[in-house]
């Protein structure tokens, strides 16, 4: 098993419990937190194909990479701005119990 | 494969499972952090110094932070009596299951063709604000318009709702 399948396997196993966390937990903090974890999952190839692939000079990969972080950090700000939100009006962080739309 | 590498996945992937698995919320975030330390000395095990220091900058730094803020401000440390996982918690497991054997499948069959480790670059963070301040210039500020309208709505989101004045 070669160096750069390692590390995708390591990515996909990441990328699972992520996504087995956001389908899972009840509290929606650890959902968006799952969220998070899939994306890094995604950085991680994205640095693991760069320094494997043909050209690590050009740089693309590092700035994927840098960019994609950039938008997962907006995307936790505005989600646990949500999730404050949401508590503020139903009291609760408990994704079973928040089962309206209007209410 | 080396002993580091086995030795920093196995951190990380312990800190991520514990931060997926444990009951109270605190204790989550702090194996979270652990997770993500391990995943930036993987990026800097793969000569990717800059965006390892920003991992830990952006996510043992700010994210875990901005993490436990919420949990502060919604009340729901400790241990909670109800069951942590929801109603729906095996098809969830095996949706996440089917998709790591696809894709661990999908890996196992291809990949044979970039089995050499090329010379390390030599990527030195000039170079890297380099092309920051040369090619990928709209990117970058896209990017800072994007995190600013972000932020604004955030808070705009976050924000108290006063009493409309009658």
């Amino acid at each position: 098993m070669s160096s750069l399948t390692s590390y995708l396997l390591l990515s996909s196993l990441l990328f699972s419990i992520g996504l087995a966390g956001a389908l899972t937990r009840r509290s929606a903090i650890l959902v968006l937190i799952g969220i998070e974890l899939m994306l890094n999952a995604a950085n991680l190839n994205f640095i693991a194909f760069w320094r494997y692939g043909p050209d690590p000079a050009a740089l693309t990969g590092t700035m994927f990479a840098i960019f994609s972080i950039s938008v997962a950090a907006a995307e936790a700000a505005v989600g646990l701005g949500i999730i404050l939100a949401v508590y503020r009006h139903s009291k609760t962080t408990d994704l079973d119990q928040m089962n309206s739309m209007k209410g | 494969m080396t002993i580091p590498f086995l030795i920093l996945a196995a951190l990380t992937i312990a800190g991520i499972a514990a931060a997926m698995y444990l009951r109270n919320l605190v204790h989550c975030i702090l194996a979270l952090t652990l997770g993500f330390a391990g995943l930036a000395a993987l990026y800097l095990q793969l000569d990717a110094q800059f965006v390892g220091f920003t991992q830990i900058l952006v996510y043992v730094g700010a994210v875990a932070i901005l993490a436990v803020f919420a949990i502060m401000m919604t009340r729901s440390a400790g241990p909670m009596a109800q069951p942590v996982f929801s109603s729906s918690w095996i098809k969830g497991g095996c949706v996440a299951g089917a998709v790591f054997a696809v894709l661990a499948w999908a890996i196992d069959r291809s990949a044979t063709s970039l089995e050499m480790l090329p010379p390390q670059p030599e990527v030195a963070v000039r170079q890297i604000g380099d092309a920051l301040m040369r090619r990928f210039v709209l990117p970058l500020e896209i990017m800072g318009l994007l995190l600013t309208a972000a932020l604004i709505g955030a808070v705009l989101i976050a924000m108290q709702e006063k009493p409309e004045m009658q």
